[in-house]
Parts: C-alpha cells; structure tokens; sequence
C-alpha cells in the first residue's frame, strides 16, 4: 500500500462521495422514474420497433465510427510520435480540438460541407454519395468526435516504446511487417483498446452535433439519444428515461466486454 | 488495515444513505421532475432568491420579472421590454427590469414546472402553457384573464420558396407535387413542426376533402421532406443556407425575416387557407404570488395590447390582435383564410392524441414504408 502520502481515508472518502452524488444518485433516479412504469409498460416503451431501429443505429455507427478512429488514431499517434516534421506540434494540438468545440458546431460545420451545394458536398453528392442527413454522416461527424480519444489512448504508449525491442527484431530477421505485427502491435493493443471503448462511449452518448447531420426520421435516421428527446418533448417522462436506461444497460455491458478484453491483452502480451 | 475496511464500509454506507434520501426526495417531485430537474431547479432557485429578496418592498421599489418566452422571439421582446419599462417608471414611478429566458416552447415549459421562476410566460403553442396549468401553478381558465383569450397577437404557417417560384407552388396540394421537396421541422419535437402538420390536414378538410385525402396528403409531405429538422430554426438553416429542398412550412414571422435575409433569393408564397398559430400569454399565479411581482407582471402582459406594444409586434411580422390594431394593420398582412385548431379537432389535446402520440397518424406515416 502506497503510505507516501497520508490521508487515505479522506482521499477515499472523497472519491466514494463524488461517485455517489455525481454518479450513484442520479442513475438512482434514472432507475427509479423508469421503474414507475411497471414491467408490461416498461416492455412497451423500450421495446417498439422505432426504439429497436435506435439502439441498433447507434451502437453501429457508434461501434464503426470508433473502429475508423482506432485505425486513424494510430496512425495519426505514430506520425506524431516517430517522425520530425514542420507544425508537427500545431496539428498535435488540433487533435485535441473536437473535445473543446460545442459539438454543434461540428454537426453544422459537417452538414453544410457535405450538402449538395457545400464543398465537399457538390463533388459527392452527384456520385451518389450524401454525406449528411443520411447514416454515413453520423458515421462521420461520430469519427470526427471520437478522434481526440484514439489518439491520445495511443500516442503516450507509442512514446514510451522503446526501439531497442524493434531493433531486435529486425536484426533477428523479422520482416518491417513481422516486426509490426507481432512486436509493436501487442504493445499497442490495450492502449488501442482504451482509445476504442473511450471513443465508442463517446459516440453512444453524442447527440449535439448528430441532429444537425441526421435527418432524424424515425426507424432510419433517428439516433437513441434524438428519441429521449423526442419522448420528453411529448412529456413521456418515465417512457424516456426507460429508453435511457436500456441504452445505459446496453452500453455499460459493453463497456464491461472491451474492459475484459483490455485486460486480457495485457495479459497476454506484456 | 481493520481501520481503514472500517472506513470504507462508513463511507459506503453513508453514501448510499446520501443515495436513498435523494430517491425519496426525487420521489415526493416524481410527478413533474424531469431528467434534467436538477440543474434547471438549480436555475430557478438562484432567480427565486433574487425574486425573493425584492418581496418585501413589493408595490414601491425596484422589481424584477422574467419572462420564459420561446426560442424566435427575442427581437420582439427585446424591443417591447425597452418600451414597457420605460412606460412602467413614468406611469408608477417603479423601475423594473425584465429577463428573458429562450429556449424551445416545450421545453421551457417543462422548465417552469421544474421549478424555472418565471412570473410570466409567453410560449408559442397553447398546450405548451396549459401544461404548466396542469401543474397547478398558473391559475384554471386562464385564457380568459387578458382580452382576445390572451392572445396580443397571432400568426400562421405559410411557405417559402426559391426565388421565382421554379415550382409553382401555390396552395398545400401543388407541396406534395413529384418532385418538390419540403423542409418543415419534426411534429414530435417542435410546434412549427406540429402546426404545418395541422396546416396541412385542415387545408383539405376544412375545404371539403375527406380525412382519407388529408392522410394521403400528409402521408405524401412527409415521404417527400429529406430532413426533419428538431426545431424552427433548424429548419430555417437547412432550407435557406443549404439550400435544401423547394418549399419551406414555417411561421409568417420567421418566414419574412429568412426571405428579407435572403437578399432576393427566397419568396414569400401565401397558401389560400393556413393554421391560426396561437402563441398565448399568462402570468403564473404561483410564482408571482411568491415574489410579490403580480400586478407588474399583469401591467406588463396587458401593455401587449397597446398601440405602442402592437406597433412592434407587427415590426416583427407578428400579427396584431388588440381590437383597434387588427383593422389598422390589416393592409400590411395578405389576407388568407386562417382555420383554428377546433376545426380539424376537438380541441389540442384531442389533435395531440390523434395526430402525434406513438403510434398516432404520425408514426404511422413512417410505418408503412
């Protein structure tokens, strides 16, 4: 037990205080308001067709939207950490830019870019390809939002390798790839991991920026977080926190899962 | 290590005592708190100890009133309370200050019910204000408390379109043409949403057409609207910034000042026949009770009706509703033919229930496909 410190007991006081008031007490509520329902309404809020097309939107486009920015975290992370270039250090402080901009700037900043008149929108659209008000838009403004968490899962790990297990490989005969894949991607992996779940957790939870890039149609376009809103706003209290806390369920189990596996990985390979 | 379980267990214990007491308190307010009662409670609070401390020297000394109007209206509360204030001090020598609060109608009238202080609230649909009736804290009939049942002024949904009408669009059928693309905000979520709905049905019905033709034409509206927009304003950017869609349904009042904006590139087209749009006015009984503001917060919503306040309302392209006003503007407002909510329903709560509850007509639209 660490004793270079005293105050244990305060430290732990205060922890356990904070997740209480913050954390126990309003899912607490949450439980509680749901619960009013009883169990036949409670089925029938959370379990209708429009609300199944909602969970099932947004843990994909939360799940894919996380697994694009794991991809693009890494490479970003590796860019920045191994190689010397000019406004190296400009763009290591934009990474960090999505988590201070109000997310509804992101979601106009992306709808009006992928619009049919909007710059990116002009080339795309007559290819087919509608980057807003569609699901490959809350794909990518998800992306956009998750990035900052990718990256800085990764990035420390990255800095913190040393070369001299790469070298060894390399002099033993491994391949660039071999060396990449069996040696610096193990290291990698609960890191990788991490930045996955934090931007998938992320995504879940995001509803800002995605009403402006979401055309919000109910059973196509309607993200989980949109009908909470939308269940209030029809004063359907107990109905709208039943559906937060089967999102709520739904992500912490799958949070517990990528947990699991993080641990495993460390396991495994370190 | 036997002290320091024995703290944990303490803290623990006490903790979840932390976490009953707050259900059992959450539980006595279950009936109107919201999931998000907490911090809006918390808002209300520091407005009502302000409010509070100004009690005392009610009916002489400085008084405070918020207002807790709905999101497009800032403009014109802007410029009424600058007159109403001015008014105020030279008729009683009482200095007020008002506040505003915006936000989306319903919204805001959750708020209030969670304990937001409002003495008055100026929201843009009927069920909106009578929620917070339902509450207990503004007083039963009180539509009839202010002149033209509380209503200092109105407005209506009408269309705009691009610039030279590419496609025609005229009346509600020409909206739901092949081809033309319609933005309006979602009915679930916003009144501008709820009432272009409502727009839409009476057109036909209140023309003749069976409610088999009104659903069809409502079914066709909203297949053919790419985006459903949370709220007005949205709804506005979508169309008139991204240029999305031909045809946008929204308030007379929005619409004029997205066209003015748009440098010529939007028109205005009136439809024949439109909803009457009802933003009433009400002070709550309970809360003004409380902060000693009730004869302020009366003087300040019948001022709505003078020549003055009515100038400015229809400078905002509302229209005017007090007696004298609505005859001297009416040259300023195309005439068109304006149903109200009792003619395609019973009455709110009656359209609510049919219309856009779960598994209402609304939903049903989405069903089929």
């Amino acid at each position: 037990m660490n004793r270079t410190l005293p105050g244990f007991r305060l430290t732990l006081s205060i922890t356990l205080i904070y997740l209480g008031v913050l954390l126990v007490v309003p899912l607490a509520a949450c439980l509680f308001k749901a619960a009013q329902l009883g169990p036949a309404a409670f089925w029938a809020a959370v379990w209708t067709s429009r609300a199944r097309s909602a969970y099932f939107l947004t843990f994909s486009a939360s799940f894919i939207s996380a697994a694009i920015t794991s991809l693009l975290g890494l490479l970003i992370a590796w860019v920045l950490v191994r190689y010397e270039w000019p406004l190296k250090r400009v763009v290591d402080s934009l990474v960090d830019l999505p988590l201070a901009l109000p997310t509804a700037v992101a979601g106009l900043a992306y709808s009006a870019l992928y619009v049919e008149n909007g710059w990116f929108g002009r080339f795309l659209v007559p290819l087919g390809i509608h980057g807003t008000y569609s699901r490959l838009g809350i794909v990518l403004v998800l992306t956009f939002i998750g990035l900052p968490f990718a990256v800085r899962a990764v990035q420390p790990v990255l800095e913190s390798m040393e070369s001299d297990a790469e070298e060894a490989a390399l002099l033993l005969g491994a391949s660039r790839w071999q060396t990449f894949w069996r040696v610096i991607l193990p290291t990698l992996k609960p890191a990788l991991i991490t930045g996955f779940a934090l931007s998938f957790a992320r995504a879940i939870g995001e509803y800002g920026s995605v009403v402006f890039v979401s055309s919000n149609k109910q059973g196509d376009t309607e993200i989980a977080p949109m009908l909470i809103v939308s269940k209030l706003e029809q004063n359907s209290y107990a109905e709208a926190t039943a559906i937060a806390l089967v999102l709520l369920v739904m992500s912490f189990g799958m949070l517990a899962f990528i947990n699991v596996l993080e641990r495993r990985s460390r396991r495994h390979y370190v | 290590m036997a002290y320091s379980r024995r703290a944990v267990t303490a803290v623990f214990l006490s903790s979840i005592a932390v976490a009953m007491i707050a259900i059992s308190v959450a539980g006595c307010g279950a009936s109107n708190s919201g999931a998000s009662s907490t911090d809006k409670s918390a808002v209300g609070a520091s407005v009502a100890n302000a409010a509070e401390a100004q009690a005392p020297t009610a009916n002489t000394g400085p008084v405070e009133l918020l207002n807790v109007a709905c999101d497009p209206t800032r403009e014109l509360w802007q410029a009424i309370n600058e007159q109403f204030t001015k008014q105020y001090e030279h008729d009683t020598g009482r200095k007020v200050t008002i506040k505003q609060s915006h936000g989306g109608s319903s919204s805001q009238a959750r708020a209030v019910n969670d304990g937001l202080e409002a003495d008055v609230v100026t929201l843009a649909m009927w069920p909106d204000t009578d929620l917070i009736r339902r509450s207990g804290l503004i007083a039963e009939g009180w539509e009839k408390r202010l002149p033209e049942n509380s209503l200092p002024y109105y407005s209506t949904i009408v269309f705009v379109v691009r610039k030279g009408n590419p496609k025609q669009i005229h009346d509600w059928s020409d909206i739901v043409k092949p081809g033309v693309q319609i933005v309006t905000p979602n009915p679930k979520t916003s009144g501008n949403g709820k009432l272009s709905f409502l727009a839409a049905w009476g057109s036909v019905v209140t023309r003749g057409g069976t409610e088999d033709q009104a659903k069809e034409l409502v079914t066709k509206l909203y297949q053919q609207t790419p985006v459903l927009d949370t709220a007005a304003r949205a709804a506005t950017i979508t169309f008139s910034k991204k240029n999305i869609g031909d045809v946008h349904l929204a308030w007379e009042n929005e619409a004029q000042q997205e066209v003015k904006e748009s440098g010529g590139e939007l028109e205005l087209v009136y439809p024949p026949v439109s909803i009457r749009a009802e933003p009433h006015v009400a002070w709550v009984d309970e809360n003004v009770k409380r902060h000693g503001t009730a004869d302020v917060a009366q003087a300040y919503l019948e001022f709505l009706y003078s020549p003055r306040a009515q100038l400015i309302i229809v400078q905002n392209f509302y229209r005017p509703n007090s007696q004298g006003d609505r005859e001297k503007y009416a040259d300023k407002f195309p005439p068109i033919k304006l149903f109200t909510i009792t003619n395609v329903s019973k009455n709110w709560d009656d359209a609510i229930a049919r219309f856009f509850n779960d598994g209402a007509l609304f939903d049903q639209i989405f069903e089929k496909k």
